[in-house]
C-alpha cells in the first residue's frame, strides 16, 4: 500500500495475486467435491480472505516467485531423489547395525555466493536427505550436522550448492 | 497387467513399511537429539514416497490418486521445514551437538 | 496386502510414543510427536484405500496440515516459556 509504485510493480502484484488466486480456488475445488452456491461462496470468500492476509504478511514482495519451473529443476530433483534413495539405505544400515557405527560431524558449508532463496533451497535439501540435518544458517554460513564422518565427505564432495546455484543461470 | 500392478505396488507398500519401521527403530535406538532426527527423516522421506507410490499405483487414475499425490509433495515440502525449526530450536536452547566433531577438509587416516 | 503395512506404521507410532515418553529433552518429545503425526498421515491414507473410503484422504491431508502447525506452536510455546522461566526465575510457571 505504499505510495508511489509503478505501473511495472503494479502489474507485478496483479499477475502473483492471480496465480494465487487461481491455485486457491482449483485446491478448493478438487477437495471439496460439492458444488453448491454456498459452498462456493465460502470457497470465494476463504481464497479472497488468503489472498489478503498473505498480501499483509508481504508474501507477494518476496522473491519467491523468482523460481522458474525449468528443466534444469527437474534433472536438480533427480539428482536430489538419488541422493536421498541413497543416504536413506545408508542410514537404514547404520541403525540395522548392533553397533551403532555413527560418527556424527559438524559441517559448515559456505553459502554466502548464494542468493537467500537458494540458500533456503540448499538448506532444505540437506534436511531432506536423510543423514544430514541443517541445524542453523549464520551469514550465509550452512551449519551441517552429519551422522557419519563418510556422510559429511560426500556432502562435501558432491557440491550440492554448485548444483543449487546452476539452478538460476539460465 | 492389473496383477503386475498389485504385484509393484504390493512391493512399494511392503518396502515402505519396512523403511518406516526403520526409522522408528532408529529413533529409539540413536543416543541423542540430532542422530535421532536424522533417523526420523528417513521415515520421512524413503518411507513416505514408497508407502504413498503404492498407494497411488492402487488407486489408479482418479481423483484419489492426485490427492494422494498432493499429500506426498506436502509431506516432504514441510518436513524439512519442520526439522530445520526443531533442530535451530534445540541449539538456541543450548542443545549441544555432543561427541559431534568438526569436520576437516584434510586429515591423517 | 495392506496389513504388512498398516501393522509396520503402528509399529512406528507406537516406537515414536516410546521415545516421547522416554524424552530425555523437551525436543526429542517434539520429534517424536511430529513422527507420529506423518505416520498417522501414511496410516489414514492406507486405511482410505484399506476400507475403500477415499474421503479419509481428506483427513490425512487436514492431519498433516494440523501436524505442521502444530510442531511450530509448541515450538514458539516452548520458546515463550524459556523466556519466562528467564525472566521471573523457575518454578512459578
Amino acid at each position: 500500500m505504499t505510495h508511489g509504485e509503478s505501473a511495472a510493480q503494479v502489474s507485478q502484484l496483479t499477475t502473483r495475486m492471480l496465480f494465487l488466486v487461481a491455485l486457491l480456488s482449483s485446491a478448493w475445488l478438487l477437495w471439496s467435491g460439492i458444488y453448491k452456491p454456498l459452498l462456493l461462496g465460502l470457497g470465494a470468500l476463504s481464497c479472497l480472505l488468503t489472498c489478503y492476509v498473505a498480501r499483509r504478511m508481504g508474501y507477494f514482495d518476496s522473491e519467491f516467485f523468482m523460481l522458474h519451473f525449468s528443466v534444469r529443476l527437474l534433472v536438480y530433483l533427480a539428482w536430489l531423489a538419488k541422493e536421498v534413495v541413497r543416504s536413506s539405505l545408508e542410514v537404514s544400515r547404520i541403525v540395522l547395525d548392533p553397533r551403532l557405527p555413527i560418527s556424527p560431524t559438524i559441517v559448515d558449508i559456505d553459502a554466502t555466493a548464494l542468493h537467500p532463496i537458494d540458500r533456503a533451497i540448499l538448506g532444505n535439501s540437506i534436511t531432506l536427505t536423510p543423514g544430514t540435518l541443517a541445524l542453523d544458517v549464520h551469514r550465509g554460513v550452512i551449519k551441517v550436522h552429519s551422522l557419519t564422518l563418510e556422510g559429511a565427505d560426500a556432502l562435501m564432495s558432491s557440491g550440492m550448492e554448485r548444483r543449487v546455484a546452476a539452478l538460476r543461470k539460465t | 497387467m492389473a496383477v503386475l500392478t498389485d504385484v509393484a505396488s504390493w512391493l512399494l507398500l511392503s518396502l515402505g513399511g519396512v523403511f518406516v519401521f526403520i526409522g522408528g527403530l532408529g529413533a529409539l535406538r540413536m543416543p541423542s537429539l540430532y542422530t535421532r532426527m536424522h533417523a526420523a527423516s528417513v521415515t520421512d522421506t524413503l518411507g513416505a514416497v514408497l508407502i504413498i507410490a503404492g498407494a497411488i499405483l492402487q488407486a489408479g487414475f482418479s481423483l484419489a490418486a492426485i490427492k494422494l499425490a498432493l499429500i506426498l509433495l506436502f509431506l516432504l515440502l514441510t518436513s524439512p521445514t519442520a526439522s530445520n525449526a526443531l533442530a535451530s530450536a534445540a541449539l538456541l536452547a543450548g542443545v549441544r551437538p555432543d561427541r559431534a566433531l568438526p569436520w576437516r577438509a584434510e586429515r591423517s587416516e | 496386502m495392506y496389513y504388512v503395512v498398516t501393522i509396520a506404521t503402528l509399529a512406528t507410532m507406537t516406537l515414536a510414543l516410546l521415545r516421547a515418553l522416554q524424552g530425555p529433552s523437551v525436543y526429542d518429545r517434539v520429534l517424536a510427536m511430529n513422527m507420529f503425526g506423518t505416520k498417522t498421515v501414511l496410516l489414514l491414507a492406507v486405511i482410505a484405500l484399506l476400507f475403500g473410503r477415499p474421503d479419509f484422504l481428506d483427513l490425512a491431508l487436514a492431519y498433516a496440515l494440523i501436524n505442521f502447525i502444530g510442531v511450530f506452536a509448541v515450538l514458539e510455546f516452548i520458546r515463550r516459556r524459556a523466556a519466562h522461566e528467564a525472566l521471573h526465575g523457575e518454578g512459578e510457571g
